[in-house]
Parts: structure tokens; sequence; C-alpha cells
């Protein structure tokens, strides 16, 4: 063990009641400008599906049969046994196909939500999910504003299912398997700074295509997945109303005061007991100071 | 407690086998209704635990958390709230006067945390992996769950060490229950700081909800609210507990249990001024948030029954039943105020979360059994320890009386 696990360890017992977030520090290990991400170009999208396959294939998921366009009628969400979907939205400029899945955001309402760390944030910017460190309590699925983690209700055993960005595939240094299927490069992989450039760069070279909103640049704090649009956002499913805070903050103060509440507040009850005790030796006591009051001799009786 | 476990000597785990027996008649109405729940919510959770959450709840994608936390959970630990109030103003304050009800009331909320915080176990979907925040291979420090973990775990050890001299006087040991008697101040003033935490904490889970909960409910101050109204919560509690078992164990305690009306006007008066200031902040909160287009809607009105009907009401009628010493009016109070606290609870977990749904979460009938029998559960133990040990003042419970009417 070496000297820094070694402190954190001894922390722990502290940390642990008093929610110190030293945690914290493991979010700076890594610049958060290299974390990677994906750029969603919904005016290229084509509807094929060719990512759920992809998708599917990759993670031992059930493959989705892409000739049934009746998949397409209702607009769908991510299951617990598909990590991606692509829905069709009808707009003002005709229709418009969105894939959809894990955000990887930023600093995700998933992680901050996850007692046990099985939902972590990794230092390439995948949200990963671990079996063996979940208890599956589903905050993480109370939390995500984006409603990504899904349950296996019908499982004895059950596991929080949700896009992993292909993190297996990153370490052997290959892309997501939804961009390696993508047909018409409406999915382009890389890091957010590389994206974000394009993203605008497309917008620049295009302002009457597109929306000039890259969405994924502030939503709840940034996320890895971008998308670019040519109707305004909320017509094809997305939600504008989450604002630029990250989800961690929502619940920041609330930890920051812990600490205080714990030390502080042995402290004054101890006080106002001091206090009380003195008011009544002066007051005359009326329980005789040697009279250890207790249930079955009641000092006062009513 | 050292003594009491070690020492157990041959003589006092005879007595301890002697005293599991059960006592009293069978037949009691009590045992006819609760007997049947606790083995058809076995059956129930037998089903869970082998085919899934899924095939006895109505839980889904869009409603991860149902009855069992709404109700189990958030509500069952605002109703233990009383522990630390009571002990607060007893142990700390020295307000002699409710020291008669302060053992009932610590082993209410302790049992209250052990079935109804435990219930929590039932919902997890790997239950076998609840020790690894507590074990540290895996710790969260920045989520508020684990924090609210955490502490549900120190503050029943407080509660066990509160509770303790009854349990070393009932097995006659002396040396230990001085020792236990030591501790008290030090596990009431540890316990009352987890209870401010925890109950403002699980308010707090709520925080990460901001996308999903209805911005009438929604606010960042959550916290305070939990934990403000889980003053009166505990109160109403009590003072609801104490008509039942005056009633229930009548028998058995003579007027032991109840005859304690002057308390009851005391515990109406701070009921009154808790939910007073709750009321208040609450109207701070409406104003700061400025949401007054909502009020007119079905979820508006449904927000004005909570606040209206269900706090300020019984908060006058708590007032007026202390000034006028009217028992019954603070009986109604009570119950109005364990209402408001369970609507409100389940507002925040449950109906107002994820409010735009197309289709609502309602409870299955089996989630309902399954917290039946925790109810009935938690009863039975209840009266297992008040019928054995010295819970209520001036009872010795040997010769053990027969107790029937519960
Ligand atoms: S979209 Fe949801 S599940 Fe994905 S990282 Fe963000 S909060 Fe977590
Ligand atoms: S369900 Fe699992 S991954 Fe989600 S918050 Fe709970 S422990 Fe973490």
């Amino acid at each position: 063990m070496d000297r820094r696990n070694f402190l954190k360890t001894a922390g722990v017992a502290c940390a642990a009641a008093t929610g110190a977030r030293s945690a914290r520090a493991q979010e700076h290990d890594t610049d958060p400008e290299e974390f990677v991400g994906v750029l969603v170009d919904t005016t290229r999208c084509i509807g094929c599906r060719s990512c759920e396959i992809g998708c599917a294939l990759a993670h031992n998921l059930p493959v989705p049969d892409v000739q049934d366009d009746g998949a397409l009628e209702a607009v769908r969400t991510t299951s617990e046994t598909s990590w991606t979907v692509v829905n069709r939205f009808e707009t003002d400029s005709g229709e418009v196909f969105v894939k959809k899945q894990c955000m990887h955001c930023w600093q995700p309402a998933c992680t901050a939500a996850c007692l046990t760390n099985a939902m972590a944030k990794t230092a390439r910017g995948p949200v990963t999910w671990d079996g063996d460190k979940c208890m599956g309590c589903r905050f993480c699925m109370v939390s995500c504003p984006f409603d990504i983690p899904k349950f296996e209700y019908d499982e004895w055993n059950p596991r929080i299912q949700k896009c992993n960005l292909c993190n297996e595939r990153l370490e052997r240094g290959e892309k997501p398997a939804c961009v390696a299927s993508c047909p018409t490069d409406a999915l382009m992989f890389g890091t957010k700074r590389e994206l974000m450039e394009i993203a605008r760069t497309r917008i620049y070279a295009h302002p009457e295509r597109y929306v000039h909103q890259i969405y994924g640049e502030f939503e709840a704090g940034g996320t890895g997945w971008l998308y670019l649009s040519a109707v305004p956002f909320e017509q094809i499913g997305f939600r504008t109303d989450l604002g630029v805070t990250p989800y961690p903050e929502y619940t920041r103060d609330f930890l920051y005061a812990v600490p205080v509440v714990f030390f502080g507040m042995p402290a004054l009850l101890y006080g106002l007991n001091l206090l009380a005790a003195r008011t009544e030796a002066v007051r005359g006591a009326p329980n005789g100071a040697e009279h250890v009051p207790s249930p079955e001799n009641p000092s006062t009786s009513e | 407690m050292a003594e009491a476990s070690t020492g157990v000597s041959g003589g006092r785990l005879r007595f301890i086998l002697s005293e599991m027996k059960p006592r009293g008649r069978w037949l009691t109405p009590f045992n006819v209704i609760s007997i049947p729940v606790i083995i058809v919510g076995l059956v129930i959770l037998w089903f869970r635990f082998t085919q899934g959450l899924g095939s006895v709840t109505n839980l889904s994608q869009a409603f991860p958390w149902g009855f069992w936390i709404g109700f189990d959970v958030v509500t069952g630990v605002a109703f233990a709230g009383g522990a630390y109030v009571i002990t607060f103003v007893v142990y700390v304050m020295k307000e002699e006067k409710y020291r008669p009800i302060v053992r009932v009331t610590v082993l209410n909320g302790f049992l209250a945390y052990l079935f109804y915080a435990g219930a929590l176990v039932l919902d997890l979907g790997r239950p076998w992996h609840i020790v690894n925040p507590i074990i540290g291979n895996s710790f969260g420090y920045n989520s508020v769950l684990f924090l609210v973990a955490w502490h549900f775990l120190l503050y029943m050890i407080a509660e066990a060490i509160e509770f303790s001299p009854a349990v070393a006087e009932w097995l006659g040991a002396r040396k230990a229950r001085r020792l236990l008697h030591a501790m008290t101040l030090a596990a009431v003033i540890f316990g009352i700081t987890l209870s401010m935490l925890h109950q403002s904490g699980l308010g707090a889970l709520f925080l990460l909800a901001k996308a999903k909960i209805h911005p009438l409910w929604y606010t960042e101050f959550i916290p305070i609210l939990f934990f403000v109204s889980s003053i009166f919560a505990g109160l109403s509690m009590i003072i609801f507990e104490g008509t039942i078992s005056e009633k229930v164990l009548k028998e058995y305690l003579g007027d032991k249990a109840g005859g304690h009306d002057n308390l009851v006007f005391g515990l109406a008066k701070g009921a009154a001024i808790a939910m007073f200031v709750y009321y208040f902040f609450k109207l701070l909160v409406f104003l700061h948030e400025g949401h007054w287009s909502e009020l007119d809607t079905p979820w508006g009105w449904w927000f004005l029954v909570e606040v209206l009907g269900l706090v300020l009401l019984p908060c006058i009628l708590y007032a007026f039943g202390a000034r006028h010493r009217s028992l019954g009016i603070i009986k109604v109070a009570a119950v109005l105020t364990l209402i408001g606290i369970v609507v409100n609870r389940l507002n925040i977990s449950v109906i107002a979360f994820n409010w735009q749904a197309p289709v609502h979460y309602i409870p299955s009938w089996q989630e309902i059994v399954v917290t039946l029998m925790i109810i009935f559960l938690e009863i039975w133990v209840f009266r297992w320890v008040v019928t054995r040990m010295p819970v209520y003042p001036g009872t010795n419970n040997r010769p053990a009386p027969a107790i029937d009417s519960d």
C-alpha cells in the first residue's frame, strides 16, 4: 500500500462520518480538457440504426431488427437491453433522427449519487458501472437528468445497464462500436476540445444549416456527447431546462455543512447541557443532587 | 455491554430463553391479523429475491424508487424523530418532566430504524454488496446516500446504547448498567447530531433529482424542511403511539403507559411551535421560488392540501389543544400531522417525482403487504420488549402478567 493510499484509508473513518470531500482530488488527477466524447451531427444521421447493432454486438445485448421500421413509430428510451436507441422526430424541417445514450457528463449526477463508487468517471472520460461494487440502490437512476441508467427488474442479481462509451475498446485504442459502425460520419469520436472545434466550424461554415447551439457544451455542466441540430433541440427530444450547473453542485452546500454540524453540534449540545445543569442547581434543584432519576423512579410524578 | 455479553452465566441464559416464550393468549385480534400478513409477506419476499424486484413491485425505469423507499424508509425515519427530540429535552436540557417517556420513545426509535430503515435491504437490487460502503472497499464520499447510510448505522448504535440500561436491568446486570448509564449522555449528544444530519440528509438525496421533482416541491431547502418536519413528526408519533399503547397495554400497565396528560400538553406545544416554524419556512420558500402559476393546477391544489390542510390546520389544532388542555383535539392534530408527513414524504419521493411521466407509479398490493409485514413485525418486537424490560416507569416485569388485548 503506498503512502497516498494509506493516508486515504486512514482518513476514511473521519471522512465516512463527515463526508469530507477528499474524493474530489480524484477528479483533478486528469486534465478534464482531455476527456473524450462523441459529436453527433443530427443533420447527417439517416436513421439506419447501424449504431444500435454495433452497440448490441459489442456488449452481448439482443441485436435489434433494423428492418422493422415499426420501432421508429414511437419515441423510445434506452432500456436494460439496449444501451442506445435512434429516434425519429417530425419537425419543422422534416424528419430528424437522433441517437440517444448516456451523455458521459463532465461531472455526472450518477457518480455523485453512487455511494459505492460503482458508477465512476474514468480518467479518460467514460462513465462506467462496476457490478462488484453496486448494491442496486438505484439512486443513480433517480439522479440522472437524462434518465439513462436502467435496472434489470426481472433478475435476482440485477445489473445497472447503460452505455459505457465502449471503455474496453478505448483501452485497446479502438473507437466506440457505434462510431465505428456509423456509415455517414454522423458520429465522430475525439476529445471534447477537438469536437467542440469541429462543431463550431460546422456552424460557422453553414450558419443556415444549424441552430447556433451545441447541445452538451454546457448542459448539466457539460457532457461528453455533443449534438448539432438543424432544429431547436426541444423539438427533437432534448430537455433544454436542465441548466448549466454541474449536478454535484446541488448537494455541495449540504455536504460542506456536514462536518460543521458534526463537530460543532456536540460542543453546542454539551454547552447547553452544562447550562441546564447549572440552572437546575441555582433553582434549588427540585430533584436532589443525590437522586439519579431513571424511568423506574421518575423524579417528578405528574 | 461487556458483562452482559461475556458474562452470561447458565442461569442468565436460561432466563433469556424463558423470556423468549410468548405470553398471554394467542388468539388476539392483533395476532389474527398480523400472522397471516407476515406469512404472505414472507412468500412475497421469496419471489422478490428469486425473481427480481419486478416480480412483486410496480417499480419501473421511470420510477426507480417506490413505496418501500418513500414510505418505509423516508417516512419511517421521520416518524422515528421523536427519540432524538425527547433525549434532547431530557438529557441535554434536563427537563425531567419528560423522563417517564424516554425509554419507550428511544425503544420506538431504535426499532423503527431497525425495521423501517432496515427495509431498505429489501429494496436493494444487490443487497449482498451493502457492506461495500461500510467496510471500505469502495467509498463514495461525495454521495449523500453514503452519509445517510453511515449515519443510520451509527445512530442505531447510539440508540442501542441509550436503551441498553433497560436491557441491563432486565438481565439484572448491575455493573453493566452503571457503565452503560454513564455512557448515555455521550450517546445522546452523538445521536442528536447524527439525527440532524441524516434527517436532513434524507431530504438532500432529492436535491439531485432536480430535473424530476415538481417545482412546487423541489427547493434547495429540502434538507432543512426535512429536519424541521422530523421534529413534529416525531412528537406527533409519541402522542399517537402513547394513545394506542395506553389502550392496548392497559390491562398490563394499569394507567402507567398513559396518565401523562401534562406531558402531552407539553409535547403538543412543542409540536405547534415546530410546525409553525416549518409552515413559515415553507411559505418563504414558496415566495422565494415564486411558482404562483402552478398553484391553480391539480398539482397546486394538492400542494395546498398538504401545506394548509396537513400542516397549518394541525398546527393550529395543536396550539388550541395545548392552550385549552383538550386531549381530544391534540389527538386529532397528531393524526393529521402524521398523515401530512406521509403525504409530504411521498410527494417528494414518489408522487410529485417524475410528475410528467405518462404512466405514474402506483404501489402494487405486494409492496403494501410487505410494508404491513414490517410494521407488524416491529410491533411484535416492541410488544415483546415492553412486556419484559423496564420500559415504562414503575413496571417491574417479573412476575410476568398476561397480556391479551393487543
Ligand atoms: S447521462 Fe446520466 S448516466 Fe450518463 S453520465 Fe450523465 S448522469 Fe451519468
Ligand atoms: S444502483 Fe449501483 S451504481 Fe447506481 S447509485 Fe446505487 S450502488 Fe451506485
